[in-house]
Protein backbone atom coordinates (compact mmCIF):
# COMPACT_ATOMS: atom_id res chain seq x y z
CA UNK A 1 0.00 0.00 0.00
CA UNK A 2 2.67 2.39 1.01
CA UNK A 3 4.39 1.95 -2.21
CA UNK A 4 1.44 3.18 -3.94
CA UNK A 5 1.29 5.94 -2.09
CA UNK A 6 4.60 6.97 -2.46
CA UNK A 7 4.12 6.73 -6.54
CA UNK A 8 0.76 9.13 -6.29
CA UNK A 9 2.90 11.30 -3.88
CA UNK A 10 4.99 11.98 -6.45
CA UNK A 11 2.48 12.24 -9.62
CA UNK A 12 0.83 14.76 -7.36
CA UNK A 13 4.21 17.27 -7.05
CA UNK A 14 5.96 16.44 -10.17
CA UNK A 15 2.93 15.52 -12.46
CA UNK A 16 4.84 15.54 -15.65
CA UNK A 17 8.45 15.55 -14.91
CA UNK A 18 11.42 14.09 -13.23
CA UNK A 19 10.39 13.34 -9.62
CA UNK A 20 13.11 16.26 -7.58
CA UNK A 21 15.76 14.82 -5.32
CA UNK A 22 13.83 15.71 -1.96
CA UNK A 23 11.12 13.66 -2.15
CA UNK A 24 13.38 10.98 -3.19
CA UNK A 25 15.54 11.14 -0.51
CA UNK A 26 12.74 11.89 1.80
CA UNK A 27 10.90 8.95 0.52
CA UNK A 28 13.52 6.80 1.27
CA UNK A 29 14.33 8.52 4.77
CA UNK A 30 11.01 6.91 5.50
CA UNK A 31 10.98 3.90 4.64
CA UNK A 32 14.64 3.23 5.83
CA UNK A 33 13.06 4.13 9.06
CA UNK A 34 9.79 2.50 9.04
CA UNK A 35 11.24 -0.72 7.13
CA UNK A 36 13.56 -3.40 7.57
CA UNK A 37 16.13 -4.50 5.15
CA UNK A 38 15.01 -7.66 3.85
CA UNK A 39 17.72 -8.69 1.08
CA UNK A 40 20.82 -6.63 0.97
CA UNK A 41 23.36 -7.15 -1.48
CA UNK A 42 26.84 -5.32 -1.64
CA UNK A 43 30.02 -5.64 -4.43
CA UNK A 44 28.69 -8.70 -5.53
CA UNK A 45 31.18 -9.77 -8.13
CA UNK A 46 30.84 -13.85 -9.79
CA UNK A 47 33.23 -15.60 -12.52
CA UNK A 48 32.60 -18.30 -14.47
CA UNK A 49 36.46 -18.82 -15.53
CA UNK A 50 37.70 -15.87 -16.87
CA UNK A 51 34.21 -14.34 -18.00
CA UNK A 52 33.43 -12.18 -15.50
CA UNK A 53 29.68 -12.00 -14.82
CA UNK A 54 29.08 -9.91 -12.10
CA UNK A 55 31.21 -6.61 -11.82
CA UNK A 56 30.17 -5.17 -8.16
CA UNK A 57 26.45 -5.21 -8.06
CA UNK A 58 24.69 -3.88 -5.08
CA UNK A 59 21.00 -3.51 -4.42
CA UNK A 60 18.88 -3.24 -0.94
CA UNK A 61 15.65 -4.74 -0.91
CA UNK A 62 13.20 -3.21 2.34
CA UNK A 63 10.47 -5.15 3.04
CA UNK A 64 7.05 -4.65 0.95
CA UNK A 65 9.59 -3.40 -1.63
CA UNK A 66 9.26 -4.95 -5.01
CA UNK A 67 12.34 -4.60 -7.14
CA UNK A 68 12.71 -5.78 -10.87
CA UNK A 69 15.98 -6.39 -12.57
CA UNK A 70 16.12 -6.01 -16.09
CA UNK A 71 18.81 -6.10 -18.54
CA UNK A 72 19.09 -8.05 -22.37
CA UNK A 73 20.43 -11.51 -21.57
CA UNK A 74 23.81 -12.05 -20.60
CA UNK A 75 23.43 -8.94 -18.32
CA UNK A 76 24.02 -11.18 -15.70
CA UNK A 77 20.32 -10.48 -14.08
CA UNK A 78 19.78 -14.45 -13.55
CA UNK A 79 22.78 -15.60 -12.15
CA UNK A 80 23.11 -12.22 -9.69
CA UNK A 81 19.24 -13.34 -8.51
CA UNK A 82 20.78 -16.71 -8.16
CA UNK A 83 23.18 -15.65 -5.97
CA UNK A 84 21.25 -14.56 -3.37
CA UNK A 85 20.32 -18.12 -2.00
CA UNK A 86 23.67 -19.30 -3.22
CA UNK A 87 22.46 -20.92 -5.71
CA UNK A 88 25.89 -19.71 -7.55
CA UNK A 89 28.71 -19.26 -5.22
CA UNK A 90 29.89 -15.40 -5.53
CA UNK A 91 33.62 -14.30 -6.08
CA UNK A 92 33.05 -11.29 -3.97
CA UNK A 93 30.67 -9.29 -2.21
CA UNK A 94 28.46 -9.52 0.46
CA UNK A 95 25.32 -10.67 1.16
CA UNK A 96 22.45 -10.11 4.06
CA UNK A 97 19.27 -11.53 4.33
CA UNK A 98 16.87 -10.21 7.03
CA UNK A 99 19.72 -8.21 8.79
CA UNK A 100 21.70 -11.34 8.61
CA UNK A 101 25.00 -11.24 7.03
CA UNK A 102 25.92 -14.86 5.09
CA UNK A 103 28.88 -15.98 6.58
CA UNK A 104 31.37 -16.69 3.54
CA UNK A 105 34.76 -19.46 3.58
CA UNK A 106 37.89 -17.45 2.29
CA UNK A 107 37.43 -17.57 -1.31
CA UNK A 108 38.79 -20.75 -3.08
CA UNK A 109 39.20 -21.18 -6.39
CA UNK A 110 37.37 -17.99 -7.77
CA UNK A 111 34.30 -18.57 -5.49
CA UNK A 112 32.85 -18.23 -1.90
CA UNK A 113 31.92 -21.02 -0.07
CA UNK A 114 29.42 -20.67 2.40
CA UNK A 115 31.15 -21.54 6.31
CA UNK A 116 27.95 -22.92 7.46
CA UNK A 117 25.73 -24.78 5.72
CA UNK A 118 23.20 -24.37 8.31
CA UNK A 119 23.50 -21.07 8.06
CA UNK A 120 22.52 -21.19 4.51
CA UNK A 121 20.05 -24.06 5.06
CA UNK A 122 17.96 -21.74 7.39
CA UNK A 123 18.27 -18.57 5.52
CA UNK A 124 17.00 -20.06 2.09
CA UNK A 125 13.75 -20.58 3.76
CA UNK A 126 13.41 -17.04 4.18
CA UNK A 127 13.78 -17.14 0.09
CA UNK A 128 10.94 -18.50 -1.90
CA UNK A 129 12.61 -19.39 -5.04
CA UNK A 130 10.40 -19.39 -8.58
CA UNK A 131 12.78 -20.89 -11.24
CA UNK A 132 11.84 -20.27 -15.11
CA UNK A 133 11.88 -23.84 -15.80
CA UNK A 134 8.98 -24.76 -12.59
CA UNK A 135 11.54 -27.19 -11.41
CA UNK A 136 8.36 -28.73 -9.87
CA UNK A 137 9.18 -32.28 -8.24
CA UNK A 138 8.18 -34.74 -11.03
CA UNK A 139 7.61 -37.72 -8.63
CA UNK A 140 5.18 -35.58 -6.76
CA UNK A 141 1.36 -34.85 -6.95
CA UNK A 142 1.01 -30.72 -7.08
CA UNK A 143 -0.03 -31.35 -3.39
CA UNK A 144 2.95 -33.19 -2.49
CA UNK A 145 4.99 -30.46 -4.28
CA UNK A 146 3.54 -27.46 -2.31
CA UNK A 147 3.66 -29.73 1.33
CA UNK A 148 7.38 -31.00 0.53
CA UNK A 149 9.12 -27.73 2.01
CA UNK A 150 6.86 -27.05 4.84
CA UNK A 151 6.73 -30.90 6.34
CA UNK A 152 10.40 -32.36 5.80
CA UNK A 153 12.41 -28.71 6.19
CA UNK A 154 10.52 -26.80 8.36
CA UNK A 155 8.89 -29.68 10.33
CA UNK A 156 4.70 -28.85 10.26
CA UNK A 157 2.71 -31.44 10.42
CA UNK A 158 0.89 -33.18 7.43
CA UNK A 159 -2.13 -32.19 8.10
CA UNK A 160 -1.17 -28.60 9.30
CA UNK A 161 0.85 -28.43 5.65
CA UNK A 162 -2.07 -29.94 3.57
CA UNK A 163 -4.57 -27.15 4.69
CA UNK A 164 -2.15 -24.93 4.00
CA UNK A 165 -0.86 -26.20 0.76
CA UNK A 166 -5.20 -26.35 -0.38
CA UNK A 167 -5.71 -23.14 0.30
CA UNK A 168 -2.58 -21.82 -1.61
CA UNK A 169 -3.45 -24.15 -4.67
CA UNK A 170 -7.32 -22.92 -4.07
CA UNK A 171 -5.19 -18.79 -4.58
CA UNK A 172 -3.63 -19.72 -7.55
CA UNK A 173 -6.59 -21.41 -9.24
CA UNK A 174 -5.29 -24.78 -8.75
CA UNK A 175 -7.25 -26.49 -6.33
CA UNK A 176 -9.31 -29.43 -8.81
CA UNK A 177 -5.23 -30.23 -10.19
CA UNK A 178 -3.97 -31.15 -6.66
CA UNK A 179 -3.60 -34.77 -6.56
CA UNK A 180 -2.75 -34.43 -10.50
CA UNK A 181 1.68 -34.74 -11.34
CA UNK A 182 3.14 -31.25 -12.78
CA UNK A 183 4.19 -33.90 -16.18
CA UNK A 184 0.20 -33.29 -17.08
CA UNK A 185 -0.22 -29.47 -16.50
CA UNK A 186 0.47 -26.80 -18.61
CA UNK A 187 3.70 -24.61 -18.39
CA UNK A 188 1.23 -21.70 -16.81
CA UNK A 189 -0.75 -23.99 -14.26
CA UNK A 190 2.91 -25.77 -13.61
CA UNK A 191 4.41 -22.46 -12.83
CA UNK A 192 1.21 -21.09 -11.00
CA UNK A 193 1.63 -24.34 -8.86
CA UNK A 194 5.50 -23.54 -8.66
CA UNK A 195 4.45 -20.29 -7.05
CA UNK A 196 1.84 -21.79 -4.57
CA UNK A 197 4.92 -23.77 -3.58
CA UNK A 198 7.31 -21.00 -2.78
CA UNK A 199 4.56 -19.46 -0.92
CA UNK A 200 4.15 -22.33 1.17
CA UNK A 201 7.42 -21.94 3.27
CA UNK A 202 6.06 -18.30 4.13
CA UNK A 203 9.35 -16.73 2.76
CA UNK A 204 10.05 -13.31 3.99
CA UNK A 205 10.65 -12.69 0.18
CA UNK A 206 10.29 -14.47 -3.06
CA UNK A 207 12.75 -14.49 -5.71
CA UNK A 208 11.03 -14.97 -9.32
CA UNK A 209 14.06 -15.97 -11.55
CA UNK A 210 12.31 -15.07 -15.35
CA UNK A 211 8.74 -16.84 -14.31
CA UNK A 212 7.06 -16.42 -17.50
CA UNK A 213 9.95 -16.87 -19.96
CA UNK A 214 9.46 -20.58 -20.67
CA UNK A 215 5.55 -19.85 -21.23
CA UNK A 216 3.88 -19.85 -24.46
CA UNK A 217 2.50 -16.19 -25.05
CA UNK A 218 -1.50 -16.69 -23.91
CA UNK A 219 -0.14 -18.53 -20.74
CA UNK A 220 2.26 -15.71 -19.28
CA UNK A 221 -1.46 -13.69 -18.67
CA UNK A 222 -2.28 -16.09 -15.80
CA UNK A 223 1.16 -16.30 -14.40
CA UNK A 224 1.64 -12.77 -14.06
CA UNK A 225 -1.49 -12.61 -12.51
CA UNK A 226 -0.68 -15.07 -9.69
CA UNK A 227 2.84 -12.64 -8.96
CA UNK A 228 0.57 -9.34 -9.53
CA UNK A 229 -1.50 -10.63 -6.65
CA UNK A 230 1.55 -11.02 -4.19
CA UNK A 231 3.23 -7.94 -4.88
CA UNK A 232 0.09 -6.46 -3.75
CA UNK A 233 -0.29 -8.06 -0.48
CA UNK A 234 2.86 -6.14 0.61
CA UNK A 235 5.28 -9.33 -0.03
CA UNK A 236 8.89 -8.72 -0.85
CA UNK A 237 10.10 -9.83 -4.36
CA UNK A 238 13.15 -9.41 -6.24
CA UNK A 239 11.73 -10.26 -10.32
CA UNK A 240 14.19 -11.02 -13.11
CA UNK A 241 12.25 -10.44 -16.06
CA UNK A 242 11.38 -9.34 -19.43
CA UNK A 243 8.13 -8.14 -19.33
CA UNK A 244 8.56 -4.46 -19.12
CA UNK A 245 4.99 -2.99 -18.80
CA UNK A 246 4.96 -5.91 -15.68
CA UNK A 247 7.82 -4.28 -14.02
CA UNK A 248 6.72 -1.18 -15.08
CA UNK A 249 3.56 -1.83 -13.02
CA UNK A 250 4.43 -3.61 -9.88
CA UNK A 251 7.83 -2.58 -8.93
CA UNK A 252 8.75 0.12 -6.35
CA UNK A 253 12.49 0.16 -7.74
CA UNK A 254 13.76 -1.13 -11.23
CA UNK A 255 17.78 -2.11 -11.34
CA UNK A 256 18.54 -1.95 -15.02
CA UNK A 257 22.21 -4.37 -15.46
CA UNK A 258 24.13 -4.33 -18.55
CA UNK A 259 27.17 -6.25 -18.72
CA UNK A 260 27.50 -7.35 -14.94
CA UNK A 261 26.91 -3.42 -13.88
CA UNK A 262 23.96 -1.19 -12.44
CA UNK A 263 23.61 0.99 -15.18
CA UNK A 264 20.59 2.71 -13.92
CA UNK A 265 18.98 2.35 -10.89
CA UNK A 266 15.05 3.76 -9.28
CA UNK A 267 11.38 4.04 -9.59
CA UNK A 268 10.03 2.44 -12.10
CA UNK A 269 9.49 6.16 -14.05
CA UNK A 270 13.14 7.29 -13.49
CA UNK A 271 13.84 4.13 -15.40
CA UNK A 272 11.38 3.78 -18.00
CA UNK A 273 10.61 7.56 -18.30
CA UNK A 274 13.56 9.68 -17.36
CA UNK A 275 16.63 7.11 -18.08
CA UNK A 276 19.86 8.81 -17.71
CA UNK A 277 22.37 5.95 -19.42
CA UNK A 278 21.74 5.73 -23.37
CA UNK A 279 21.64 2.64 -23.02
CA UNK A 280 18.50 1.81 -20.33
CA UNK A 281 16.96 4.32 -23.17
CA UNK A 282 17.54 2.10 -25.98
CA UNK A 283 16.84 -1.27 -24.12
CA UNK A 284 13.87 0.43 -22.59
CA UNK A 285 12.46 2.11 -25.97
CA UNK A 286 13.67 -1.19 -28.15
CA UNK A 287 11.75 -3.94 -25.72
CA UNK A 288 8.40 -1.58 -25.75
CA UNK B 1 3.09 -90.58 -21.67
CA UNK B 2 6.62 -91.82 -20.09
CA UNK B 3 7.91 -88.54 -20.11
CA UNK B 4 5.40 -86.53 -18.04
CA UNK B 5 4.70 -89.93 -15.28
CA UNK B 6 8.96 -89.78 -15.07
CA UNK B 7 8.67 -85.91 -14.21
CA UNK B 8 5.75 -86.56 -11.91
CA UNK B 9 7.55 -89.44 -10.12
CA UNK B 10 10.87 -87.12 -10.34
CA UNK B 11 8.82 -84.66 -8.77
CA UNK B 12 7.06 -86.46 -6.19
CA UNK B 13 10.49 -87.61 -5.25
CA UNK B 14 13.15 -84.56 -5.57
CA UNK B 15 10.67 -81.73 -5.67
CA UNK B 16 11.13 -81.12 -2.00
CA UNK B 17 14.93 -80.68 -2.91
CA UNK B 18 14.74 -78.91 -6.27
CA UNK B 19 12.94 -76.68 -3.46
CA UNK B 20 14.89 -76.01 -1.09
CA UNK B 21 17.44 -74.91 -4.22
CA UNK B 22 15.50 -72.52 -5.52
CA UNK B 23 14.70 -71.19 -1.47
CA UNK B 24 18.76 -71.16 -1.40
CA UNK B 25 19.25 -69.97 -4.75
CA UNK B 26 16.56 -66.66 -4.13
CA UNK B 27 18.19 -66.25 -0.30
CA UNK B 28 21.64 -65.70 -2.23
CA UNK B 29 20.34 -63.65 -4.94
CA UNK B 30 18.55 -61.48 -2.67
CA UNK B 31 21.57 -61.00 -0.25
CA UNK B 32 24.04 -60.34 -3.12
CA UNK B 33 21.50 -57.92 -4.86
CA UNK B 34 20.87 -55.57 -1.37
CA UNK B 35 24.55 -55.78 -1.47
CA UNK B 36 25.27 -54.65 -4.91
CA UNK B 37 22.52 -52.22 -4.62
CA UNK B 38 24.05 -50.75 -2.03
CA UNK B 39 27.61 -50.64 -3.51
CA UNK B 40 26.24 -49.73 -6.32
CA UNK B 41 24.54 -46.39 -4.74
CA UNK B 42 27.80 -45.85 -2.91
CA UNK B 43 29.66 -46.02 -5.73
CA UNK B 44 27.53 -43.64 -7.97
CA UNK B 45 27.51 -41.17 -5.52
CA UNK B 46 31.32 -41.99 -5.24
CA UNK B 47 31.75 -41.36 -9.01
CA UNK B 48 29.74 -38.62 -8.81
CA UNK B 49 31.07 -36.14 -6.06
CA UNK B 50 33.60 -37.41 -4.71
CA UNK B 51 37.46 -36.71 -4.72
CA UNK B 52 39.81 -37.46 -7.50
CA UNK B 53 41.19 -40.42 -5.08
CA UNK B 54 37.70 -41.85 -4.86
CA UNK B 55 36.47 -41.97 -8.18
CA UNK B 56 39.86 -43.45 -9.17
CA UNK B 57 39.36 -46.23 -6.62
CA UNK B 58 35.74 -46.68 -8.13
CA UNK B 59 36.92 -46.44 -11.89
CA UNK B 60 39.61 -49.66 -11.01
CA UNK B 61 37.05 -51.52 -9.21
CA UNK B 62 34.01 -51.18 -11.95
CA UNK B 63 36.76 -51.51 -14.88
CA UNK B 64 38.31 -55.03 -13.02
CA UNK B 65 35.50 -56.37 -11.99
CA UNK B 66 33.68 -56.06 -15.18
CA UNK B 67 36.24 -57.42 -17.16
CA UNK B 68 37.08 -60.70 -15.72
CA UNK B 69 34.78 -63.55 -16.04
CA UNK B 70 32.11 -64.10 -13.12
CA UNK B 71 33.12 -67.81 -12.75
CA UNK B 72 36.48 -66.55 -12.61
CA UNK B 73 35.88 -64.25 -10.14
CA UNK B 74 33.45 -66.45 -8.00
CA UNK B 75 36.27 -68.95 -7.95
CA UNK B 76 38.59 -66.24 -6.91
CA UNK B 77 37.07 -64.48 -4.26
CA UNK B 78 35.71 -67.82 -3.03
CA UNK B 79 39.03 -69.90 -2.45
CA UNK B 80 41.58 -66.27 -2.34
CA UNK B 81 39.42 -64.77 -0.73
CA UNK B 82 38.94 -67.17 2.16
CA UNK B 83 42.39 -67.94 1.97
CA UNK B 84 43.64 -64.07 2.47
CA UNK B 85 40.77 -63.07 5.17
CA UNK B 86 41.88 -66.55 7.28
CA UNK B 87 46.06 -64.79 6.78
CA UNK B 88 44.93 -61.73 7.68
CA UNK B 89 43.30 -63.40 10.56
CA UNK B 90 46.05 -65.31 11.25
CA UNK B 91 48.63 -62.43 11.44
CA UNK B 92 46.77 -60.76 14.05
CA UNK B 93 46.67 -63.76 16.07
CA UNK B 94 43.19 -64.71 15.82
CA UNK B 95 41.73 -68.39 14.70
CA UNK B 96 40.72 -68.78 10.92
CA UNK B 97 36.93 -69.11 10.43
CA UNK B 98 35.01 -71.39 8.15
CA UNK B 99 33.45 -69.00 5.82
CA UNK B 100 29.82 -70.35 5.31
CA UNK B 101 28.73 -71.10 1.75
CA UNK B 102 26.11 -68.03 1.75
CA UNK B 103 27.88 -65.57 3.44
CA UNK B 104 30.81 -66.06 0.91
CA UNK B 105 28.35 -66.36 -1.99
CA UNK B 106 26.40 -63.45 -0.89
CA UNK B 107 30.00 -61.44 -0.92
CA UNK B 108 31.02 -62.67 -4.30
CA UNK B 109 27.63 -61.72 -6.25
CA UNK B 110 27.11 -58.70 -4.15
CA UNK B 111 30.72 -57.18 -5.44
CA UNK B 112 30.06 -58.74 -8.91
CA UNK B 113 26.71 -56.84 -9.09
CA UNK B 114 28.04 -53.43 -7.27
CA UNK B 115 30.19 -52.92 -9.70
CA UNK B 116 27.12 -52.96 -12.33
CA UNK B 117 25.09 -51.31 -10.11
CA UNK B 118 27.22 -48.61 -9.99
CA UNK B 119 26.94 -47.84 -13.58
CA UNK B 120 23.52 -48.27 -13.79
CA UNK B 121 22.95 -45.94 -11.01
CA UNK B 122 25.54 -43.35 -11.95
CA UNK B 123 23.73 -43.24 -15.15
CA UNK B 124 20.73 -43.19 -13.59
CA UNK B 125 21.98 -40.09 -11.33
CA UNK B 126 23.05 -37.78 -13.64
CA UNK B 127 19.78 -37.95 -16.08
CA UNK B 128 18.32 -36.85 -13.12
CA UNK B 129 17.12 -33.02 -14.05
CA UNK B 130 19.11 -30.40 -12.57
CA UNK B 131 16.31 -28.18 -11.32
CA UNK B 132 15.17 -31.00 -9.62
CA UNK B 133 18.00 -30.54 -6.88
CA UNK B 134 18.36 -26.59 -7.39
CA UNK B 135 14.59 -26.85 -6.43
CA UNK B 136 15.29 -28.46 -3.18
CA UNK B 137 18.52 -26.57 -2.29
CA UNK B 138 16.46 -23.87 -2.91
CA UNK B 139 13.90 -24.34 -0.26
CA UNK B 140 16.46 -25.13 2.38
CA UNK B 141 16.94 -29.04 2.09
CA UNK B 142 20.31 -30.60 3.45
CA UNK B 143 22.20 -32.63 0.91
CA UNK B 144 21.20 -35.84 2.75
CA UNK B 145 17.35 -34.78 2.96
CA UNK B 146 17.90 -33.54 -1.16
CA UNK B 147 19.37 -37.34 -1.70
CA UNK B 148 16.43 -38.69 0.10
CA UNK B 149 13.43 -37.30 -1.00
CA UNK B 150 14.11 -35.48 -4.44
CA UNK B 151 17.14 -37.58 -5.86
CA UNK B 152 16.31 -41.21 -5.14
CA UNK B 153 12.47 -41.14 -6.09
CA UNK B 154 13.63 -38.95 -9.25
CA UNK B 155 16.05 -41.87 -10.05
CA UNK B 156 14.37 -44.93 -9.34
CA UNK B 157 12.22 -44.55 -12.79
CA UNK B 158 15.61 -44.07 -14.53
CA UNK B 159 17.31 -46.70 -12.48
CA UNK B 160 14.55 -49.75 -12.72
CA UNK B 161 15.16 -50.78 -16.36
CA UNK B 162 18.93 -51.46 -15.74
CA UNK B 163 18.35 -52.95 -12.05
CA UNK B 164 15.24 -55.50 -12.99
CA UNK B 165 18.25 -56.05 -15.98
CA UNK B 166 20.50 -56.88 -12.71
CA UNK B 167 18.46 -58.88 -10.76
CA UNK B 168 17.31 -61.60 -13.85
CA UNK B 169 21.16 -62.00 -14.03
CA UNK B 170 22.04 -62.16 -10.56
CA UNK B 171 19.08 -65.23 -10.25
CA UNK B 172 21.11 -67.02 -12.81
CA UNK B 173 24.55 -66.06 -11.43
CA UNK B 174 24.25 -68.13 -8.32
CA UNK B 175 24.05 -71.16 -10.50
CA UNK B 176 27.97 -70.57 -10.79
CA UNK B 177 28.21 -70.91 -7.30
CA UNK B 178 27.42 -74.74 -7.56
CA UNK B 179 31.22 -74.77 -8.64
CA UNK B 180 32.27 -73.86 -5.44
CA UNK B 181 30.38 -76.46 -3.90
CA UNK B 182 27.32 -74.67 -2.61
CA UNK B 183 23.55 -76.38 -2.93
CA UNK B 184 21.22 -73.68 -5.20
CA UNK B 185 18.97 -75.14 -7.68
CA UNK B 186 21.44 -75.65 -10.24
CA UNK B 187 23.45 -78.12 -7.82
CA UNK B 188 20.24 -79.48 -6.27
CA UNK B 189 18.89 -80.23 -9.98
CA UNK B 190 22.34 -81.70 -10.85
CA UNK B 191 23.13 -84.07 -7.78
CA UNK B 192 18.98 -85.15 -8.41
CA UNK B 193 19.72 -86.32 -12.39
CA UNK B 194 22.86 -88.06 -11.32
CA UNK B 195 20.90 -90.46 -8.55
CA UNK B 196 17.88 -90.66 -10.80
CA UNK B 197 19.00 -90.35 -14.49
CA UNK B 198 16.27 -89.22 -15.17
CA UNK B 199 18.51 -85.75 -16.77
CA UNK B 200 16.13 -84.44 -19.21
CA UNK B 201 13.01 -84.43 -16.45
CA UNK B 202 15.51 -83.70 -14.20
CA UNK B 203 16.58 -79.99 -16.14
CA UNK B 204 13.38 -79.58 -17.78
CA UNK B 205 12.13 -79.01 -14.24
CA UNK B 206 14.78 -76.99 -13.18
CA UNK B 207 14.49 -75.16 -16.39
CA UNK B 208 10.95 -74.36 -15.30
CA UNK B 209 11.54 -73.13 -11.86
CA UNK B 210 13.77 -70.68 -13.23
CA UNK B 211 11.16 -69.36 -15.95
CA UNK B 212 8.66 -69.13 -12.99
CA UNK B 213 10.80 -67.47 -10.98
CA UNK B 214 11.87 -64.80 -14.17
CA UNK B 215 8.29 -64.05 -14.25
CA UNK B 216 7.85 -63.90 -11.00
CA UNK B 217 10.55 -61.12 -11.02
CA UNK B 218 9.20 -59.46 -14.71
CA UNK B 219 5.56 -58.84 -13.13
CA UNK B 220 7.13 -57.26 -9.72
CA UNK B 221 9.32 -55.20 -11.89
CA UNK B 222 6.35 -54.31 -14.04
CA UNK B 223 4.22 -53.64 -11.16
CA UNK B 224 7.05 -51.11 -9.43
CA UNK B 225 7.89 -49.57 -12.46
CA UNK B 226 3.83 -48.56 -12.98
CA UNK B 227 4.38 -47.01 -9.67
CA UNK B 228 7.37 -44.99 -9.82
CA UNK B 229 6.56 -43.35 -13.06
CA UNK B 230 3.30 -42.73 -12.06
CA UNK B 231 4.28 -39.05 -12.89
CA UNK B 232 5.47 -39.32 -16.32
CA UNK B 233 4.20 -38.82 -19.43
CA UNK B 234 5.31 -41.75 -21.23
CA UNK B 235 6.92 -42.10 -24.87
CA UNK B 236 4.89 -44.33 -27.15
CA UNK B 237 1.59 -46.00 -27.47
CA UNK B 238 -1.36 -44.80 -24.91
Amino acid sequence: MLRHQRRDFHAYFYPAGRPGLLPVLWAQLVSGATKNSAIHVDGLRKSFGDLEVLKGVSMDARDGDVVSIIGASGSGKSTFLRCINLLELPSAGNITIAGEPIKFAPVKDGVMNPADRKQIQRLRTNLGMVFQGFNLWGHMTVLQNVMEAPVHVLGQSKAEAREKAEALLQRVGLFEKREQYPAFLSGGQQQRAAIARALAIEPQAMLFDEPTSALDPELVGEVLKVIHSIAEEGRTMILVTHEMAFARDVSSQVVFLHQGQVEEQGTPDQVFKYARSERCKAFVSSIH
Amino acid sequence: MTFLSNIIQFLSEWGPNLLWGLAATVQIALGGYVLGLLIGLGGALGKIYGGSMTRWGLEIYTTLIRAVPELVLILLLYYAGTQLLNEVLRSFGYEPVDISGVAAGVAVLGIVQGAYATEVIRGAMQAIPKGQVEAAQAYGMSAFLTFRRIMLPAMVPLALPGMANLWLIITKDTALLAVVGFEELAGATRQAAGSTRLYLEAFVVAGAIYLCLTLASNSFFKWLEGRTTRGQAKLGAA
